[in-house]
């Protein structure tokens, strides 16, 4: 069987089956959320970038870009009760540090703090996580064995 | 309606002439700190998806060396300066005059990363005072911040302020190429990206509505 790899971009959400597996590329402050199903393996990554949709100053808001918004969004998109679902986070790092700035450079511990309490909200647990530090990642989920492939520049390869 | 919907050619036209006088402002800095001659080429001004505007720097996995700040002022944005990890150490080699510099020796690394933070202040500062003095706008950059990583890591950080307002990146990208040097491609990119409520501002600037 051929396997591919699926594609998830910024701001951005998508779901997988076996044998495919799905990945999205250069996570700074933004936070990847893979939320699976161990029986039917059917797994979506969202790609969230802004913690709430408050901030959006437009109107009409792509759901995928915030956590709020993009965790019901993911959701949907399986099409699988809440309760069958496991979450793994990565991500959410502070790229840049900088003295006393205002709270928008602060984006990446916020973005994680947003996912939890919106993943809190459907009862959705969190196996394992990776978030935080100052490195980029790229990550990439197999929704055959459940792990989460996690690479950085600096760091190194790991599996959570 | 989004921002950039208001957005004409003729705007394109103005964004373009600003990046090229900021950006050749900061190419003669360059050329005065490498001792060598520096080409600009013509910027390109594009109005460009989230995922368009990590492409534009190698894709979200290239590993680049990144210059940020974030100009604060009448105006606000973010500004990058890109550059490979080869060109970056070629550059540090030249300002540092240690011919065997690289980044995986770390107790040099250091040294190299605070000479290549120095250049960037000296090039994003003549980029913004050219822009400051050509749209009478004052602008305050904050202290440059160094990062080597991921395109897409680094980039996504100066997008948070205008993916508030939507989904398209107005992006001022002007490349420097060293004479120096002989490579392909580009030696380092320019991306100048105003905060959408700063188009406006800067157009009013320049007497343009």
């Amino acid at each position: 069987m051929i396997k591919n790899i699926i594609k998830v971009g910024i701001a951005d959400a998508g779901t997988v089956s076996p044998p495919d597996t799905i990945r999205t590329s250069g996570l700074g402050s933004c936070v990847g959320v893979v939320l699976y199903d161990s029986r039917s393996q059917k797994a979506g990554l969202l790609h969230v970038m802004l913690p709430d949709s408050s901030l959006a100053r437009s109107g009409d808001i792509n759901p995928a870009k915030f956590a709020d918004t993009g965790i019901p969004h993911l959701i949907d998109q399986l099409n699988l009760p809440p309760s069958r679902l496991k979450a793994k986070i990565a991500g959410g790092a502070q790229m840049f540090q900088f003295a006393g700035q205002k709270d928008t450079m602060r984006i990446g511990p916020r973005n994680v703090d947003a996912v939890k309490e919106a993943l809190s909200q459907y009862k959705i647990k969190i196996v394992s996580e990776d978030t935080g530090g100052s490195s980029g990642r790229t990550i990439e989920f197999d929704p055959v064995s459940a792990s989460l492939h996690i690479r950085t520049v600096n760091v190194g390869e790991k599996v959570i | 309606m989004s921002y950039e919907e208001d957005i004409t050619a003729y705007h394109l036209d103005i964004l373009r002439e600003i990046g090229n006088i900021g950006a050749g402002n900061a190419a003669t800095a360059l050329s005065a700190l490498l001792g060598n001659k520096v080409d600009m080429a013509v910027p390109h001004v594009k109005v460009v998806s989230f995922d368009e505007m990590m492409d534009i720097a190698g894709g979200p996995e290239n590993i680049v060396v990144s210059v940020f700040l974030r100009i604060e002022g009448e105006m606000t944005g973010s500004m990058f300066f890109i550059l490979s990890t080869t060109q970056a150490e070629s550059f540090i080699r030249t300002l540092t005059n240690n011919k065997s510099f690289n980044f995986d020796d770390i107790g040099e690394s250091e040294l190299g990363l605070s000479a290549l933070q120095e250049m960037g202040n000296i090039l994003s500062g003549s980029y913004l005072s050219s822009l400051s003095d050509f749209t009478n706008l004052n602008l305050y950059p904050t202290v440059p911040a160094i990062a080597i990583d991921m395109a897409g890591a680094i980039i996504s950080f100066g997008l948070v302020e205008l993916s508030q307002a939507g989904d398209k990146v107005i992006v001022i990208d002007t490349e420097l190429t060293d004479d120096g040097e002989k490579r392909e491609g580009a030696n380092g990119q320019f991306f100048l990206l105003p905060d959408p409520e700063s188009f406006k501002i800067l157009f009013r600037s320049l007497g343009v509505d």
